[in-house]
């Protein structure tokens, strides 16, 4: 399997305090206020222009929460590297890294050769991606014109190339309507957006007027079950999941959004410990990972929240990972945090007493399903600790949160914490 | 011959000694065969590259022949041509892994067949395979289901990369002179083995051949009609096929063979030359040849399958899922016959075993047109083989490479990153004697977009590379119209 193996033995070591590997939200800001912090920082990102996902999502609404300001996404970006650059982090492009040759050591390929960063912590901002196709088990012909949203936003605002007319967007939450805008730009029509759910979810921005404006009709409770048509799309076979009817609707573009699965090969080349539901690297309140030294942070460990709360999650590991390069970052075993249906994963997924509040004081929880009322419950060994009614409702496809002071009546000696829907 | 001839416009040829018909595994091996002789030689094909069609989608096993039919001309050149496949991998740098094998008997039945299948390889000639107890098959492939009674170990059986060996062949292929002709489908034979030739009406003009040889695969059942023949008739058998995420690559490493008993056939796991994990394949007889969709059904099937043989395959995500047609006919063997008198040779109903037969195959064909006689005088040099990019894991690839980045920086750009793709593996396939004609033959040339994310990343600029290339291509050739087309 690749790795480290038939490496050249002529590479060039770097030292830095803090390798923070991916250049999105969260690497960026955890790069600022740990350079910030009089650290030697070093951030690797593969791609050729640092800024992530916002680069290419051309819409407003960023910068919000963490810098208090609302920009769209390529300037959000820009100003991300620009403030990390300031602080007197280095942040490098086109720097791949291919696998751990240690501990806190990383291999990584770059134009002017191989690499070895020996640092003395690493901080994984490696983000997420959504499923394509083909792991969502799709059948029928291949052609081209199926993509996600990540393609094809790169496709228009990056590259500024064509897509089809008619196009089906698969899911019908924030990152769909995304879908549906920068079509809209290159001139595609979305001609249906097909999702399991009973209702289209997306932000009160989106929804009223994105759906007035778009003039999208949404396909509730069906999936795409074929795609069909040889060199290009011609059109998806759709069922009605309640009676099983099947429909054709002609196409000749198809894009499958949502359904995040973290980038977390790094995550699991070092054997870290998985959060089964999210998939990303099991982190505790402080943000870091089952190996001493190495922390992770964003969309990686929750796939996914907006750019904002990525970011702030960099805020909040810094301070942590100059408490563990000091030597004072508490130890100890964490309980375990659970969450039940349908909620499909929580992070953090550890609580370790005397690590303070995870990012923003918040627990994040994904839902299956939709619960327009959230009354919330907290257990811990049999023991409830905490119930609140939340004034937010519980949807599919957004990250839903509770207030981490509904933890604070748990027995740090005790058992695992279990929070439930009533 | 330039690039753009291989693929657009009238046929830049009108004459040759031999015309193969079918750039699959099969005809580019005979093609690069023949051309190793005094001859004019034309691969014709119908679709756009070499491999595009059956030898694309295969499960990618180089087979020792332990499983094959005693006595069969398959049997025979499946043997000879792993021997032969093996050595011209090394000399041009196919990737091929010698995984091994071990078949697993689930059943007292299909246990109580092991013997037999042993008996079997050796009359085969193949002497090393082993019946083992369950114990041993659990040491070799710990994540297997619960339930496995014992197995036979085949130790030589390996994966390989279908895509580069069918384009190492066409590439020597053309190295030697041979013409490749693309987009150029037969549609009428005529003045079969007559005077002046035989008179190939093709989609892109007509051919004449003094001999012609038949590796239409699919087709050839279509084409031996074409010569006035009825001998055999293609039933496409549609295989289904799962690639696993390279994350799942540690839990199998080696292939996981079914033993063929009354319960039918059953589907094989296997490791991939690109460090993935395939499960397949479905086997249904369709009607339709140009058909590779996947199916619910098929999906249905593996994800069943899979969940009985290795259930903790199925917690990781499908990468890839693909469908193949295998040529199969209503006979148990290869379908091969010379006509002499229309100085016709068909190479049919070469199915799976093709890709490691392909060579034994040429090899065979030689000897059957020269006793039909054709003249084999063999060229006095020939140039030096092709060295093929390696875009397999069992030996470094350029961005892991120290030496090759230093001499080169676009060695050390990834531009897929899933699949560790470089843009100088890109730049140098565009460049190559058979460039891509589309993204799917950069995919097979490069591995480019194979990946977990499908394009998610990199798509757009894998694409972008692409057309560039394509535009650069036809550019250079003083020709503007082909731009249109490649776009």
């Amino acid at each position: 399997m690749s790795g480290t193996n038939g490496v050249t033995p002529d590479v060039t070591t770097e030292t830095p305090d803090v390798a923070v590997v991916g250049a999105g939200p969260s690497g960026l800001t955890a790069a600022r206020e740990l350079a910030a912090l009089g650290l030697d920082v070093l951030v690797l990102d593969r791609e050729r222009q640092a800024g992530g996902i916002p680069r290419h999502s051309d819409h407003t609404g960023y910068g919000l929460r963490d810098l208090r300001r609302v920009m769209n996404g390529p300037a959000y970006a820009r100003l991300l590297v620009d403030r990390a650059a300031e602080a007197g982090a280095r942040v490098r492009t086109s720097a791949m890294v291919t696998g751990w040759a240690g501990e806190r050591s990383l291999d990584v390929t770059t134009p002017e050769g191989r690499i070895r960063v020996d640092a003395r912590a690493v901080v994984l901002a490696t983000g997420a991606r959504e499923r394509p196709r083909t792991a969502r088990l799709v059948p029928g012909d291949r052609p081209p014109g199926v993509m996600n949203t990540g393609q094809l936003q790169n496709l228009v605002h990056l590259h500024h190339r064509e897509v089809g007319t008619r196009a089906v967007i698969v899911g019908a939450e924030l990152v769909s309507w995304s879908a549906a805008l920068t079509l809209r730009e290159a001139g595609c029509r979305t001609v249906l957006m097909t999702t399991a759910h009973p209702h289209a979810e997306s932000y009160a921005a989106f929804s009223v007027p994105g759906r007035a404006v778009l003039r999208v009709p949404v396909a509730t409770r069906t999936r795409v079950v074929r795609i069909v048509g040889h060199h290009a799309v011609e059109a998806v076979e759709v069922e009605d999941l309640a009676t099983g009817a099947r429909r054709t609707v002609p196409c000749d573009t198809v894009i499958f959004t949502g359904d995040w699965i973290p980038d977390h090969e790094l995550a699991r080349a070092a054997g870290l410990d998985l959060d089964p539901g999210s998939k990303g690297p099991l982190v505790d309140n402080a943000l870091r990972t089952s190996r001493p030294g190495v922390f992770a942070v964003g969309n990686l460990i929750h796939p996914v929240d907006t750019a904002d709360i990525a970011a702030l999650d960099g805020r909040h590991v810094a301070r942590h990972v100059r408490d563990y390069l000091a030597g004072v970052l508490p130890q100890g075993a964490g309980i375990p945090l659970r969450a039940e249906a349908p909620f499909t994963w929580v992070s953090p997924g550890l609580v370790r007493p005397g690590a303070g509040t995870p990012p923003r004081e918040r627990i994040l929880l994904w839902s299956a399903e939709s619960r327009p009322v959230a009354r919330v419950t907290v257990t811990q060994d049999g023991r409830r600790i905490a119930r609140r009614t939340l004034p937010w409702p519980v949807s599919p496809g957004r990250v839903f949160r509770v207030p981490s002071s509904m933890l604070s009546a748990a027995d740090p000696r005790g058992g695992p914490i279990t929070i439930a829907l009533a | 011959m330039n690039t753009r001839q291989m693929r657009y416009g009238p046929l830049p040829v009108e004459n040759v000694d031999v015309a193969v018909i079918g750039g699959g595994v099969v005809g580019a091996a005979v093609a690069r065969a023949l051309s190793a002789y005094e001859l004019s030689v034309a691969l014709v094909e119908a679709r756009a590259d070499v491999g595009d069609g059956t030898s694309k989608a295969n499960t990618a096993i180089l087979h020792t022949g332990f499983d094959a039919k005693p006595g069969t001309l398959e049997s025979r050149l499946v043997r000879r041509g792993c021997e032969l496949l093996a050595g011209y991998a090394a000399e041009t740098g196919i990737p091929v892994e010698r995984t091994g094998a071990v078949l697993v008997a689930w059943t007292e039945e299909e246990l109580a067949a092991l013997p037999g299948l042993a008996a079997k390889a050796a009359e085969n000639g193949y002497e090393r395979c082993e019946i083992v107890g369950s114990e041993e098959v659990y040491r070799q492939v710990p994540a297997l289901a619960p339930g496995a009674l014992g197995g036979l170990t085949v130790p030589d059986e390996s994966i390989i990369c279908p895509w580069t060996t069918t384009l190492a062949f066409a590439t020597e292929a053309l190295s030697r002179g041979a013409r490749l002709l693309f987009n150029t489908r037969v549609e009428g034979v005529e003045n079969a083995g007559g005077d002046g030739g035989t008179v190939l009406r093709t989609s892109r003009g007509t051919l004449r051949a003094g001999w012609v040889v038949n590796a239409a695969g699919l087709g050839s059942d279509v084409i031996d009609g074409l010569f006035g023949h009825r001998r055999f008739t293609v039933t496409p058998r549609r295989g289904e096929l799962f690639v696993f995420d390279k994350l799942a690559r540690p839990m199998v490493n080696r292939i996981v063979l079914p033993v063929p008993s009354s319960r039918g056939k059953g589907v094989l796991v296997s490791p991939t030359i690109y460090g993935n994990v395939m499960l397949g394949p479905t086997a249904e007889d369709r009607d339709d040849r140009t058909d590779t969709s996947t199916s619910e059904d098929g999906f249905a099937f593996l994800l069943e399958k899979g969940r009985k043989l290795m259930p903790a395959l199925l917690e990781e995500e499908v990468t890839a899922s693909y469908a193949g047609l295998r040529a199969a006919t209503e006979h148990g063997d290869y379908q091969v016959f010379m006509d002499a008198g229309r100085r016709y040779l068909v190479l049919g109903g070469i199915r799976s075993t093709g890709l490691t037969s392909a060579m034994a195959v040429a090899e065979h064909a030689l000897g059957l047109l020269g006793e039909a006689g054709l003249r084999l005088d063999a060229k006095a040099t020939l140039p030096a083989p092709p060295r093929m990019p390696n875009i397999g894991e069992a030996f470094p690839r350029p961005y892991q490479r120290a030496d090759l980045i230093a001499g080169d920086p676009a060695y050390g750009t990834a531009v897929c990153f899933c699949e560790r793709v470089t843009e100088g593996e890109i730049r140098d396939a565009l460049a190559s004697p058979i460039p891509p004609a589309d993204i799917d033959g950069l995919r097979r040339r490069t591995r480019a977009l194979m990946g977990r994310c499908q394009g998610f990343f990199c798509g757009a600029e894998v694409e972008g590379r692409l057309r560039a290339g394509i535009a650069r291509e036809s550019g250079e050739n003083g020709d503007t119209d082909q731009t249109g087309e490649a776009q």
